[in-house]
């Protein structure tokens, strides 16, 4: 199991030189550089250009991808073109914020989704299971800054003045600073980034438990005088796991992609707003220090799903 | 849904607020503030960025301000001299001036900061080509030698236009012009707090109680910058709706640029003020690269002026709320002295669609395709650009609407080349209101050609105009300066004004003190 853990991680090397270069490559050719975005406006084509060979711009796409790669292997993500902060130092600036975000949310749409999606198979083809699957599909329908702003119109802004509107609209409180102001800065962000998850790992998990639910040995286990919870979360969940553990991993990227849209909406200054930050600015280093950061957690998220399927059923090995 | 209207029901919420709840912004010793957009570096010198600019100018003092009647002020500087001839000038710094780490202001300092300045500046390289010395006479006192006469030294150093005059400690004023400072020790009245800064969210300033304030009252960028906050906290929230809901909720205090979608519930709300913020404005502007046809033709331009309607772009811009925009049939901004409409007929009266397809036709315009560049990210630029297409298809052009974010469009707009190899033939942007007040903060007014602002004009009677600004010695003469720069301007077609408008700025009604100014003034607000 080790040489395999090993094997994974060294892999992730030319996966994330490909991923280097690509970045690269494709904000080498966008059109657009930061530049013009320092001068501002008003400035003259003279100045804008004077600032791009300040900027080290106007040199070779080899020199400039050479620089980097040297500056990544010594651990150096560099620096940010406007800021002159280390990117390292705003990726750690952000990280707290969308750990918590993600966090908060993975476990609100497990503790959620994964009962409404056993219960929906198990009360197959009646209101229960056709009221979770709107639910479901709802969570896959509405876009994240929609289910935003409603929450918090009705949640942050007491729309309909029922007193419930005791939420902040935006901002984030670290966990140093209290774990009640930082729970409640995170509530209506994370309901608006989890309902997609939900809906995703909800609708597996009720495809994958009408398969197992159909086996023979959940037919013994009733057989055997087995209660119903027992089957549905012993027997059935533990063998229907390993379809769940996959759509949770790969889910992960959305929950990436929605990060961005949820953090704008409430304004939580996290890893998501950066990038867009630094993709409007052409801040080259922090959008390459980011996605660099982002693809080698991908890789490791995958690295943990593969081995928790060694847990849920032994019969798969490395 | 619209995009309006989702904003409206999104914003909608506080109108309705049942009870008050304990506020995240009630600290009467802290100001969070809304700026108009992120701020994404610190230095007003090398960028020209409004937002960078307001920020600055809470850190960095000038040797004089512009007050809210466009006369510059004494501000670190006691006074000066001039010889009768404006070609030498002596200042001398009030005494008792520190930066944020305790050291004493000295005239190393200013002339290291007027060096830097002048290079990127256009007043400055006025000067700067005419400098014989730049010296320090002692610790306090310094002067310029020039060989030229330059009566508007005052208005350069103390405009609030960017690149602005602001004095830095000589070791950050040694940077090369051209790239950020990496330290931000000013002498203002607020301390930037670099470790507080996450940029793309917050940015705090400290009250820097070694600030030596004048004893003057406040105006615009003049006299007494008294502070009555410990912090100030800008808040960077670039979606409109949360800004909104930010405001009702009490989140925050002050927000400088609510769109206008979102103004009539702000205004509904009973605890928050909203009104003009910027009483000098913005003027639209239509943007033609003179250098590729068919804009290459004089006769082709002015047919476009013929048929253009201000207000069909003032209210794709402002929206229907009239006290927010009027017609602008000039290049200067409107109630200020040298606003003139000189050379403007064309723009006035009934729009002529038929008499412009005809003069098209007349000019030679041979149906190329015209290349319009749209920053659909900015809501202004986006709205000019959907009148502008529009307008082109019904004189009978052929248009290209290329939608892009501004990072692309400010990238793009600075080739030259054929539009098959790259180039353009119009964009879009507007000019604040208080840098088209005289030529010397107007880069969009220069028609020099290469040198010009983007579109590369070339009019040998504009720059004669602008040359006889610089040299005229009272107010009469730069009026008749103006006319004729206007009247040329609009003869070359430097490029077509589509309209003045204004903007607002909201608040809760607890803060007071908020003055109407082409920047936000923090000095001699308050919060209850």
């Amino acid at each position: 199991m080790l040489a395999y853990i090993l094997r994974r991680v060294l892999a992730t090397i030319p996966i994330m030189a490909v991923v280097g270069l690509f970045v690269f490559s494709l904000l080498y050719l966008a059109p657009g550089d930061p530049a013009s975005i320092i001068a501002g406006d008003q400035a003259s084509p003279a100045d804008i250009e004077r600032i791009r060979v300040a900027l080290g711009l106007d040199r070779p796409f080899l020199i400039r991808f050479g620089a980097w790669v040297w500056d990544v292997l010594r651990g150096d993500l560099g620096t940010s073109i406007f800021t002159n902060m280390p990117v390292t130092t705003m990726i750690g600036q952000r990280i707290q914020p969308t750990l918590s975000l993600m966090a908060i949310t993975l476990v609100l749409s497990l503790v959620t989704a994964i009962p409404l999606g056993v219960v929906a198979a198990w009360k197959q083809g009646s209101s229960i299971d056709r009221f979770c699957m709107i639910i479901s599909t709802a969570g896959f329908s509405v876009p994240v800054y929609v289910i935003g702003y409603v929450l918090a119109y009705v949640f942050a802004l007491d729309g309909f003045e029922l007193g419930i509107g005791f939420f902040p609209v935006q901002g984030y409180t670290p966990i140093q600073d209290g774990i009640r102001p930082w729970f409640m800065n995170l509530v209506l962000p994370s309901i608006a980034l989890g309902m997609v998850y939900m809906a995703l790992i909800a609708r597996i998990t009720r495809a994958t438990m009408l398969e197992v639910l159909s086996q023979e040995y959940v037919r013994t286990a009733r057989a055997k005088g087995a209660n119903q919870g027992s089957i549905l979360f012993v027997h059935a969940l533990k063998n229907a796991a390993v379809p769940i553990v996959t759509v949770v991993g790969i889910g992960f990227a959305s929950l990436i992609g929605g990060a961005v849209v949820t953090e704008s909406v409430f304004a939580i200054p996290g890893l998501g707003r950066l990038t867009v930050d630094a993709i409007t600015r052409r801040d080259y280093p922090i959008i390459q220090g980011i996605v660099l950061m982002f693809s080698f957690v991908y890789v490791l998220v995958n690295l943990g799903v593969d081995l928790l399927y060694t847990l849920f059923d032994p019969r798969i090995r490395y | 849904m619209k995009r309006r209207s989702f904003l409206t029901t999104a914003a909608a919420a506080g109108v309705t607020l049942a009870a008050p709840r304990l506020s995240l912004a009630q600290n009467t010793r802290v100001l969070k503030f809304v700026p108009q957009a992120n701020l994404s570096s610190m230095d007003a010198v090398a960028g020209t960025q409004y937002v960078v600019r307001n920020a600055a100018m809470m850190v960095w003092d000038t040797l004089y301000g512009v007050d809210s009647t466009i006369t510059p002020k004494p501000q670190m500087c006691e006074g000066h001299e001039v010889n009768a001839d404006f070609t030498v000038w002596t200042f001398k710094l009030r005494d008792g001036l520190k930066w944020h780490d305790g050291e004493k202001v000295t005239t190393r300092d200013v002339l290291a900061s007027l060096q830097r300045w002048m290079v990127r500046d256009t007043m400055g390289q006025r000067i700067k080509a005419s400098l014989d010395a730049l010296e320090a006479v002692d610790d306090r006192t310094f002067r310029f030698r020039l060989n030229k006469p330059f009566s508007k030294m005052l208005f350069a150093l103390g405009k609030s236009n960017a690149p602005m005059c602001l004095i830095m400690p000589e070791r950050i004023a040694k940077t090369d012009p051209f790239q950020l400072i990496k330290e931000y020790v000013g002498s203002g009245p607020m301390k930037f707090k670099a470790d507080e800064w996450v940029p793309g969210a917050r940015a705090v300033f400290e009250r820097f109680d070694g600030y030596s304030v004048r004893q003057e009252p406040a105006s615009w960028s003049a006299g007494g910058k008294k502070m009555n906050f410990d912090r100030i906290e800008w808040i960077i929230l670039p979606d409109s709706a949360t800004a909104s809901a930010a405001l009702q909720n009490g989140e925050v205090d002050w927000w400088e640029n609510p769109i206008s979608d979102v103004v009539p519930l702000l205004k509904r709300s009973a605890n928050i003020k909203v009104d003009i913020g910027d009483p000098l404005g913005n003027i639209g502007t239509l943007r033609m690269n003179h250098l590729n046809p068919p804009f290459d033709k004089v006769a082709v331009r002015r047919a476009l002026l013929m048929a253009l309607s201000q207000t069909d772009y003032m209210q794709a811009v402002a929206g229907e709320d009239q006290a927010l925009w009027k017609i602008c049939p000039g290049f200067f901004t409107p109630g200020t002295s040298l606003y003139t409409e000189a050379g403007g007929d064309l723009l006035k009266g009934p729009r002529d669609i038929e008499g412009a397809k005809r003069a098209l036709k007349e000019a030679g315009y041979n149906g190329e395709r015209i290349e319009l560049l749209v920053p659909v990210d900015v809501p202004i630029t986006k709205a000019e650009g959907d009148v502008t297409a529009d307008f082109l298809q019904k004189i009978g052009m052929d248009v290209n609407y290329v939608a892009a974010d501004w990072g692309t469009v400010g990238t793009r707009r600075a080739k030259k080349d054929p539009v098959d190899k790259g180039g353009w033939n119009i964009f879009h942007s507007w000019h604040a209101g208080a840098d088209c007040i005289n030529p010397a903060p107007y880069t969009a007014l220069d028609a020099s050609g290469d040198g010009a602002w983007f579109g590369w004009p070339k009019s040998d009677a504009v720059q004669k105009g602008i040359a006889d600004w610089y040299a005229a010695p009272d107010l009469a003469s730069e009026k008749a300066a103006a006319d004729a720069i206007n009247k040329a301007s609009f003869e070359n077609v430097t490029y077509i004004p589509t309209g003045f408008f204004l903007q607002y700025t909201a608040w809760r009604k607890n803060v007071s003190g908020i003055v109407k100014a082409p920047f936000p003034v923090f000095w001699g607000v308050e919060k209850a």
